[in-house]
């Protein structure tokens, strides 16, 4: 056995390597939902790490862990690679295949979980926005991923909205360049996925049933071609309109983009000028939360925590003084964020990750402002929050699932 | 239905390189045909031209007679073969099939002609109201490559299809593919790296090296009468053996000994002083095993053996031997070339499994000169081929009448 790793816990070392997958003893694995795949597919706990362990041909298995880890440095969200173990051989000498092993995301939610539950109006379209976003993303950075779909995607809540991850590379590529055609193509090859993996779930009774496969698979090309659109396209405007320049950034830095390069050019007659922006890399807000906190969180969570945080740093100075946008981020953390997510009972923290946990109680305060009619503080919403809303939220930090619900295939 | 023809296919991406280089070569209506060739080829690249994924930056792409250079993938009216392989465990086999059709809109009157059309040439129909689970390995394959049949494309197109699956479930599926193929006629461009599966599938395979037609052939014309070493060293496995020799008259000096060249053999060597001589495994034998009669029209020596192998059907035997410095360079560049691993200075010798050869020893050996070829070491090419032009792409009358 050879296992060719990131530096991680060893106790994935002493994992049975020398017996398939399929049988390693139950008391190892961890139960989570799966999604259809080619390949056998477990995951096992190892002191509250959850790792993915998939089995798979040796040239495979390593083309994928390189992938994952070049989309990861990219900054694009994925799973972690943790490593690949070849030379398995069972006791009786028999070679076994290799395994990929990845790292669980915490607080993520595979799609099975998400489309048999209740379905708050608007979900699914905010699914389909984080996928389209996710396939933007990958073609920006060169990346097709020929066989994107809900099973090779998990999502995790981000603020109102939802952030999708990448989970299986097996069968992309990077190209440079990628052609338009090729991207079309991935998108076309989605939407067959997500119309599939949809019916597959309402054939099973899995599917809330005000979701149409079809109308919903539908819905992603107009949103990927929306955002695609918005990223690249090329405007013309007259030499006295730079405002229209500067709206367009700010558009995309809303977005949560950053516009690296503004590319200007004259148009045949010289008196008008076309541009594109460049996006250089998402996570805007992300990035300007993480520079003054440290703390890192999904982009809209990041929005909304600056938001909070502006509102904190204007309420606090005091007129003539001038306290700095970062020692307000650090009362901010010490007096406000820390305090209120810390509350949770320890029970109670599975339910949600911190920061999904502070965007939910400023809503809560929102929420329980409008019914008194003045201003609730946010500590006493915490409070209520905690008590009446989270308690009975169901716990994500691990989606367990009912046994008829995985699938082995 | 409809041919494929390419002419002067040329890709250049940004920095100018070509990844494929000026590519001729006509699919029949009805043929299956085979790109092949080690990593960054251009295979692939050449696939998506086809599809429609790639511009092309030069050359003529003419599918059923129509020039379908600038047109979009999906008016090309061409099916990639397992773009999506997920079986839906819900679903009905019918349903597995159908649902890519309902997507597109179609009327469900259609849509049950279409798909029972296609379970019957699958030989599905009685599986059809069935899950997948209930289903073998090869049928499930099956239901998959339905889903391409219901779009009544023109051809099919597989790109490393099965790359990603183990070795016994990627046997079950050439079986499938090569059947189904035969069954519907379609015309079929299936890209590998695998010669394995370039040879036991195509009626005709073509051979690609940084972008660059080498050869079209059947596979049986590229294992026997390989145009260059590239295709000699690519086709074949265990691989042709790569032996240096000087010329002097009509006599080859090899490291194993010289032997004479028959003189339209010789006239085509004349003028180099040292050649690469190309064997088969199967051109050599134990001396043992071989008639008297025969034995004085090869070429005999002694080897030292340091390991044999024996497969069952197979027997094999390694002769590790010394060569020029400057010989053995080229031959390990080409090695990395071909992404082999094969230490090209030791004979690999297909011996009769009756032999009693041992590893150890130095064994009396025979080799069927008459069998084998000679290149020339600078321009590669093969000296002693016989036969038509190389790579002329035009498909071959008997092949095309023989599936279409």
């Amino acid at each position: 056995m050879r296992f060719t790793a990131f530096p991680e816990h060893r106790g994935l070392l002493e994992l049975p390597w020398s017996v398939p997958l399929e049988k390693w003893p139950a008391e190892l694995l961890a139960s989570y939902p799966r999604g259809v795949s080619r390949h056998v597919v477990r995951f096992v706990r190892i002191d509250g790490t959850v790792y993915a362990v998939k089995e798979i041909g040796q040239p495979v298995a390593e083309k994928e862990y390189r992938l994952l880890r070049d989309l990861e440095r990219r900054g694009l969200p994925v799973v972690r690679a943790i490593g690949v173990v070849t030379d398995r051989v069972t006791p009786d000498g028999e070679p076994l295949d290799a395994a990929l092993v990845t790292r669980h995301l915490q607080f993520s939610l595979p799609y099975r979980a998400v489309f048999s539950r209740r379905l708050a109006p608007g979900t699914s379209g905010r699914l389909l926005d984080a996928m389209a976003e996710l396939l933007v993303r990958l073609h920006l950075a060169g990346f097709v991923w020929n066989d994107c779909s809900l099973s090779n995607t998990l999502f995790r809540r981000d603020a109102e909205t939802f952030a999708a991850y990448l989970v299986d590379a097996e069968t992309g590529d990077f190209r440079d360049p990628l052609s338009d055609q090729s991207r079309e193509y991935d998108v076309e090859v989605a939407t067959e996925n997500v119309a599939g993996e949809l019916l597959d779930l309402a054939a099973g009774d899995l599917l809330d049933p005000s979701v149409d496969p079809f109308a919903t698979a539908r819905e992603l090309a107009p949103r990927y071609a929306g955002l695609w659109d918005e990223l690249t396209r090329t405007e013309v405007v007259d030499p006295n309109e730079y405002g229209r320049i500067e709206a367009r950034i700010r558009r995309l830095n809303d977005l949560g983009y950053d516009v690296g390069e503004v590319q200007l050019s004259e148009e045949d007659d010289g008196s008008r000028l076309s541009f594109r922006t460049q996006v250089v890399e998402p996570g805007h807000h992300r990035r300007r939360l993480r520079e003054l906190t440290g703390l890192d969180v999904e982009e809209r969570q990041a929005r909304r925590l600056l938001g909070d945080l502006d509102s904190y740093r204007a309420a606090a100075v005091m007129p003539g003084t001038d306290v700095d946008e970062a020692t307000a981020a650090r009362h901010w953390l010490t007096e406000i964020f820390g305090p209120l997510t810390s509350a949770v009972p320890a029970e109670l923290r599975g339910k949600l990750e911190p920061a999904q946990l502070f965007h939910e109680m400023l809503d809560h305060r929102w929420y329980l402002s409008e019914q008194a009619g003045h201003e609730v503080r946010l500590e006493d919403a915490a409070d209520d929050y905690l008590r009446t809303v989270l308690t009975a939220k169901p716990d994500e930090s691990a989606v367990l699932i009912a046994p008829d619900l995985r699938t082995d295939q | 239905m409809a041919a494929i023809t390419m002419t002067h296919i040329v890709k250049k991406y940004g920095d100018g390189f070509p990844a494929v280089n000026d590519v001729s070569l006509e699919v029949a209506d009805g043929e299956f045909i085979i790109l092949v060739g080690p990593s960054g080829c251009g295979k692939s690249t050449l696939l998506r031209m086809i599809v429609g994924l790639e511009d092309i930056t030069s050359g003529d792409m003419v599918i059923g007679g129509t020039r379908v250079n600038e047109k979009a993938p999906r008016d090309r009216n061409l099916a990639m073969v397992f773009q999506n392989y997920a079986l839906y465990p819900h679903l009905t086999v019918f349903e597995n099939i159908a649902f890519p059709l309902r997507l597109r809109g179609m009327k469900d009157e259609e849509i049950t002609k279409l798909v029972n059309e296609a379970a019957e040439t699958l030989e599905l129909t009685e599986h059809l109201q069935r899950r997948p689970a209930n289903l073998s390995g090869g049928q499930r394959q099956r239901v998959a490559m339905g889903r391409a049949i219901v779009r009544e494309a023109d051809a099919f197109l597989f790109d490393e299809p099965l790359s990603n699956l183990d070795a016994k479930l990627r046997g079950q599926m050439r079986t499938e593919i090569a059947r189904i193929q035969r069954r519907l006629g379609i015309t079929t461009v299936y890209v590998t790296h695998d010669q394995t599966e370039a040879m036991t599938l195509g009626d005709r395979v073509a051979v690609l090296r940084k972008g660059v037609l080498q050869q079209v052939a059947s596979p049986r014309e590229l294992y026997e009468e390989p145009v260059n070493l590239f295709v000699a060293g690519f086709i074949g496995s265990p691989p042709m053996n790569f032996i240096p020799a000087a010329v002097e008259g009509d006599t080859l000096k090899t490291p194993f000994g010289p032997f004479r060249l028959p003189p339209e053999r010789a006239a085509k060597v004349q003028g180099r002083d040292v050649v690469i001589v190309g064997a088969r495994p199967d051109h050599f034998e134990d001396a043992a095993m071989v008639d008297e009669g025969k034995r004085s029209s090869g070429l005999s020596f002694s080897g030292a053996v340091d390991v044999t192998e024996w497969l069952g059907h197979d027997l094999f035997a390694y002769v590790p031997f010394e060569a020029q410095a400057d010989i053995v360079q080229q031959l390990a560049d080409l090695s990395r070339e071909l992404d082999s691993e094969q230490i090209r200075t030791q004979l690999v010798i297909s011996l009769h499994t009756s032999s009693k050869i041992t590893a150890g020893e130095d064994a009396d050996l025979w080799l069927d000169t008459s069998r084998v070829h000679v290149f020339d070491p600078h321009t590669q090419e093969n000296l002693t081929r016989e036969g038509g032009p190389a790579g002329s792409g035009v498909p071959a009358a008997t092949s095309a009448a023989s599936t279409g």
